[in-house]
């Protein structure tokens, strides 16, 4: 045997015992090092996912003084766009939120023909890249379109209007809300349906008193995600919208066509659309704990 | 009286019963777990329809297929409580209870009235304003009592009342179960897994195996049906 090595025959029990405490005091600094190790780089990836979110956003503020800012909002182009967003997204919220939530509805609690592709329908404007969308509706609203012409011929002309902005607005956001509404209504138990509709509940009423109020915060949070969306919508607007001041030109828009001319106006107009970002992640998140909350009682 | 008389197609097999039950009886109906019993219940309340057959409370058809008759479940007066009790989470105590009388309309007077009446003699007054679902097992159990009660049923289905109380909870209600239940005078169906709920508050029982009634007899008798029950404990008998 050579004289490095340890003859296990002739160690007494105290001799293993050191041993086997030894080996494990180094299985322990081992292990140790791995969980030190492995913080570190999780810590690393974390920072490096901050900066590189956080640098763009904080290069809008510092480009941008407050004061020329608060100037760039007395813009008319800048009021204009606010105006004209704040108005057909307010709008687009609330047909998303009536046409959708009896879709969500109906799609969270029966099963029908043709469910799984109606389902998929719905779902699709999340993935459609929005110039593709803005095609798709010019092609079916448009004046040549195969409902515009019909439309054309009372006279009535969608593309390039206000109206649509709010339609490009209501067909890239509405997945956003009934995705989150079927959530919320899948989320309730359905014994408390069948609980209100022993007690005399006819199904409207059970909807209005039990499963809404149960769901208004998965609902409410996803009309602010719809709303968001449709805030931040650029490309099926300039497509079916066209880019006019005052009538299409919203604030996504805006910053495209101020970018060309005066930087300062385009800071501007992102600066309040970070900042109404801010709040919607805020509102969100608040809301959604509360949704948890509310499911653990 | 309720008769029924229906089949149903479920997952694995048919339910196929036809039974009658006189007013103010109250039927124990015990049997494994999948054999039918809640959806026995839900067919009853008229959340889920039967295949054919016929359902009738008082002379009065709830379900007929050849007659092409169904009533809705709220044009039922069944006092039904689930298994969890399905009390409303974003209600009080209060509104829980007087949920069924709302949805027919009474005043807001007959409403507190009828409300405090049944809160005080369930012993739930003092904890009216709290949220349903804040309340402990014994409580909620009483308020899903007393929410079924309150709207004066023709029938009452209970789909294991006692199963979500401890042990103790479960001696002290079963008493207080019964008397309940034979004060409205109407009849009962109650689904359980422990016969000794079938021993205390049953007056018959039924056992069902795989959709169909096995054997039926007087609430003293199950404990020589044997093979085919399980206690609480899914403990064979």
């Amino acid at each position: 045997m050579a004289s490095n090595q340890i003859d296990i025959n002739r160690l007494g029990k105290r001799d293993l015992a050191e041993l086997a405490g030894r080996g494990q005091e180094s299985v322990s600094i081992l292990s140790r090092l791995r969980e030190v190790a492995l913080k570190a780089s999780l810590a690393l990836l974390l920072i490096i996912a901050i900066t590189f979110i956080a640098l763009p956003v904080v290069a809008l503020f510092l480009r941008s003084p407050l004061d020329t800012t608060l100037q760039s909002l007395h813009d008319p182009v800048v009021m204009d766009a606010l105006r004209l967003s704040l108005m057909t997204s307010t709008l687009t919220t609330i047909t998303v939120v009536l046409m959708g939530t009896p879709i969500a509805y109906v799609s969270a609690r029966f099963r029908y023909f043709g469910k799984e592709l109606a389902d998929s329908l719905i779902d699709l404007p999340v993935i459609m890249p929005p110039a593709v969308a803005g095609i798709a509706l010019l092609m079916a609203f448009g004046r040549m379109g195969i409902v515009g012409h019909y439309l054309d011929a009372f006279g009535i002309s969608i593309a390039f209007t206000t109206l649509a902005v709010i339609i490009a607005q209501v067909f890239v956001s509405s997945p956003f809300y009934i995705r989150q509404a079927r959530t919320s209504f899948e989320d309730v138990d359905i014994a408390l349906e069948n609980a209100a509709r022993t007690l005399g509940g006819s199904r409207i009423y059970t909807f209005f008193h039990v499963i809404l109020p149960i769901a208004i915060n998965g609902l409410v949070s996803g009309a602010i995600m719809a709303f968001a969306r449709s805030l931040g919508e650029f490309g099926a607007t300039i497509m079916f919208a066209g880019n006019f001041q005052g009538r299409t030109q919203t604030m996504p828009l805006a910053i495209y066509t101020a970018m060309q001319g005066d930087l300062d106006v385009s800071l501007c107009i992102a600066i309040i659309l970070v900042a109404i970002s801010f709040v919607v992640i805020f509102l969100v998140k608040t809301l959604t704990r509360r949704v948890y909350k509310n499911a653990g009682n | 009286m309720l008769e029924i008389d229906i089949k149903k197609g479920l997952r694995d097999f048919d339910l196929e019963v036809k039974m009658m039950i006189k007013e103010g009886e109250i039927l124990m109906l015990v049997g494994d777990n999948g054999c039918g019993k809640t959806s026995l219940l839900n067919l009853v309340a008229g959340l889920q329809d039967p295949d054919e057959g016929r359902i009738a409370l008082d002379g009065r058809p709830l379900f007929d297929s050849g007659l092409k008759i169904r009533v809705a479940p709220e044009g039922r007066n069944i006092g039904y409580v689930f298994q969890s009790y399905a009390l409303f989470p974003h209600m009080s105590v209060y509104d829980n209870v007087a949920f069924g009388l709302r949805t027919r309309g009474l005043s807001r007077k007959a409403i507190e009235s009828r409300v405090m009446e049944h809160l005080k003699a369930a012993g739930l007054w003092d904890i009216r304003k709290a949220r349903a679902v804040e309340v402990s097992g014994g409580q909620r159990q009483r308020v899903a009592l007393a929410r079924a009660l309150i709207i004066e049923p023709d029938l009452l289905l209970l789909d294991e009342p006692l199963s979500a109380l401890d042990v103790r909870k479960q001696a002290a209600m079963r008493k207080e179960l019964r008397e309940r239940i034979h004060a409205c005078h109407v009849p009962s169906i109650i689904v359980t897994h422990d016969l000794r709920d079938v021993a205390s508050i049953g007056d018959r029982a039924c056992l069902l195996e795989r959709g169909r009634i096995a054997l039926t007899g007087g609430a003293d008798e199950v404990m020589g049906w044997g093979e085919g029950l399980q206690d609480r404990e899914g403990e064979p008998v």
